[in-house]
Parts: C-alpha cells; sequence; structure tokens
C-alpha cells in the first residue's frame, strides 16, 4: 500500500542556503558584491577591465572569474588592477553557483576588500536560476547581440538589478531599434537601472563607476 | 547541463523524507514545474535513472506539474497569461508586469511503501 508524503521543498534550495551564506560572511566583512552575467561575447571581462583602473584610489577590489575552460579572464583581471583573481573552472557546468562561489571565498582575506565582482559563465539562461549570495546582479547586454535579446530571455533580464548596454559605439553600424530593446526591458523589469556605454571609447563609463561607488560607500 | 546536480538534488530531497517516514521504496515524485522554469524534464528523467539506483528510489517515476505563468499589469493590475512576444496588458495595453506564477521548481510529495 503507497503512503503520500507532502514536502513542498524547493529543489534549488540547498543552492539558495549557501548563497545566504555567502552573503553573510561578505556582510561580516563589509565587502559589497555584484554577479556580472552576459552571453559570450558581450563584454563582461572588457567592462571588468575598464572599470578597474578607475576605482584604483576608491575601493579595493577583488575578482573571481567563472569559465567552463582557462584562466585568461582571471589574467586579464589582474593585468587591470585587481588586488586578487580568482578563477573558478566549472568543469562543463553552464553557470556558477553558490557551492562555487563559497569555495572562491575561502581564498579569500574578505576583510582586506570593499568589493567583489563576480564574472559569470557567458550564458543568458542558467546563470539567472542560480543564486550566488552577492548583493547586485548585473546583466551585460551588448548592441551586435540585436535588439530582441529581452524578448527571447525574460528570465535573465527580469531578475537583475542593473542592466549595462555595451557597445554603444556599434549603434551607427547595426540595425539595432533601441525602443523595441528598451520595451523588452521595460515589460519585465520597469525601474532596471541602464548604463548605455562603450568599453572601447569609454563613453558613458563615469556613471556606471558612480553607481558602484554609491554602493560600495552604502555597503561599508 | 545543470540537469544533474538538480537531479541529485531531487533525490536528496526524496530520500531524506522517504527515511524520515521509515519508507521501504519511493514509487512516484511529485515534482511541480513552471512554465518560466529553464529546467528540460526529458534530461532530468534521463540522470534520474542513473543515480537513483541503488537507492529508496530506485524505479521511481518522475511525474512533471506543469503550472501556467501568469502575469499581473502593473498600472490596471489585470492578471493574464503571457503570449510568446506580446508584451503589452492586454487590457490597458501598458508596460509593466509582475510575475505571479510560473517560476516555481519544487518537489510536491512523494508516494511511499512500508515494509
Amino acid at each position: 500500500m503507497t503512503q503520500r508524503i507532502p514536502i513542498v521543498e524547493n529543489i534549488l534550495s540547498a543552492n539558495d542556503r549557501l548563497a545566504e551564506e555567502n552573503r553573510a560572511r561578505l556582510d561580516a566583512a563589509g565587502v559589497f558584491a555584484i554577479n556580472i552575467m552576459a552571453s559570450p561575447g558581450a563584454g563582461k571581462t572588457s567592462l571588468i577591465e575598464q572599470t578597474l583602473p578607475r576605482l584604483a584610489s576608491l575601493a579595493r577590489v577583488a575578482v573571481v572569474d567563472g569559465d567552463i575552460a582557462t584562466s585568461l579572464d582571471a589574467d586579464r583581471a589582474a593585468a587591470a588592477g585587481a588586488l586578487a583573481s580568482i578563477q573558478i573552472n566549472t568543469g562543463g557546468e553552464c553557470h556558477l553557483d553558490a557551492v562555487m562561489l563559497r569555495g572562491a571565498l575561502e581564498q579569500l582575506d574578505l576583510t582586506k576588500f570593499d568589493l567583489l565582482i563576480v564574472e559569470n559563465v557567458g550564458n543568458l539562461v542558467c546563470p539567472a536560476s542560480f543564486k550566488l549570495g552577492t548583493h547586485k546582479s548585473i546583466l551585460v547586454a551588448s548592441i551586435p547581440e540585436g535588439d530582441d535579446k529581452p524578448h527571447k530571455y525574460p528570465g535573465m533580464y527580469r531578475g537583475v538589478d542593473a542592466l549595462v548596454v555595451n557597445k554603444i559605439d556599434l549603434l551607427p553600424y547595426i540595425n539595432f531599434r533601441m525602443e523595441f530593446f528598451t520595451s523588452g526591458v521595460q515589460a519585465l523589469n520597469p525601474d532596471l537601472i541602464t548604463f548605455p556605454l562603450s568599453c572601447r571609447t569609454g563613453e558613458g563609463m563615469d556613471a556606471w563607476i558612480d553607481w558602484l561607488i554609491q554602493n560600495v560607500k552604502r555597503n561599508s | 547541463m545543470h540537469e544533474l546536480p538538480v537531479t541529485q538534488s531531487i533525490l536528496e530531497i526524496a530520500l531524506r523524507h522517504a527515511q524520515k517516514s521509515n519508507a521501504a521504496r519511493i514509487v512516484n515524485i511529485h515534482i511541480v514545474m513552471g512554465e518560466l522554469s529553464t529546467m528540460v524534464d526529458d534530461s532530468i528523467q534521463f540522470y534520474w535513472d542513473m543515480i537513483a539506483e541503488g537507492t529508496l528510489a530506485h524505479g521511481a517515476k518522475l511525474h512533471f506539474r506543469r503550472v501556467p505563468a501568469e502575469l499581473q499589469c502593473m498600472a490596471c493590475f489585470t492578471k493574464y497569461h503571457p503570449k510568446e512576444m506580446e508584451l503589452l496588458c492586454p487590457n490597458c495595453g501598458s508596460v509593466g508586469a509582475k510575475v505571479i506564477s510560473g517560476e516555481e521548481f519544487f518537489v510536491e510529495a512523494i508516494d511511499v511503501e512500508q515494509t
């Protein structure tokens, strides 16, 4: 005879619990942490490269880089001025999760930093489902990806706290309908703060840096 | 490719509750999956058959209950089911909605056999 046992337990709850532990650890050390997500090639690493020198005298920054393979991105972050850069090779996994970030946090003396930048694996689907414990989620979109991405990846666009629109210097060359793009963003994330910028020319970087610094200060 | 850890998590939840009630065998696992969830039930099933072997859950059937997505317009508060690529509220035409349901992903219940 079979018997039904009611459960109602979130399948990702183990990850969520670990994410809360990561958050507590960051808060105890006064570190503000961001999770940067994007499709491959949108400019996550370029954004970090352009951000680090601009923060040089303002915040002590550590970078954690998630990649399926290689340490190329962590090397670029170190070269750009990160005081510490840690590479997580996910071994084929398409996203970072809270366990992986915990492993990286254990390698850092968090009291030595004000800001932790986590660069997620390039992917517009899976990283949205796995909380890490960071304070803000940032999505980097880019003009060459096309204006339909908010419409095609609603889960990612819905869940983020800030949006960087990179490569705006390419707008004259690409058929990118900003209105169509924005309507897709607005539909499910109406008050999303947005930073149009170009990592190549530096245009628009100031607003992004100001926002980051404000958040670091508020947190410390 | 994250369905393997997800499947392990389902197994862990099912086994923990089965052991708590001293079950001899898990027969069915009922999973609720929202329409907006990015998980793939076929992949979960695929991994399930491999990882459940040798446990109380060996041979257990996975049942997926789909929950349709529902949005609520933040201007006129109409609730509606989103159609693909259609972003405006069908009632008042404004932009900006909240997800009411469709993101669920949880184990609802298990059916077990006692010895």
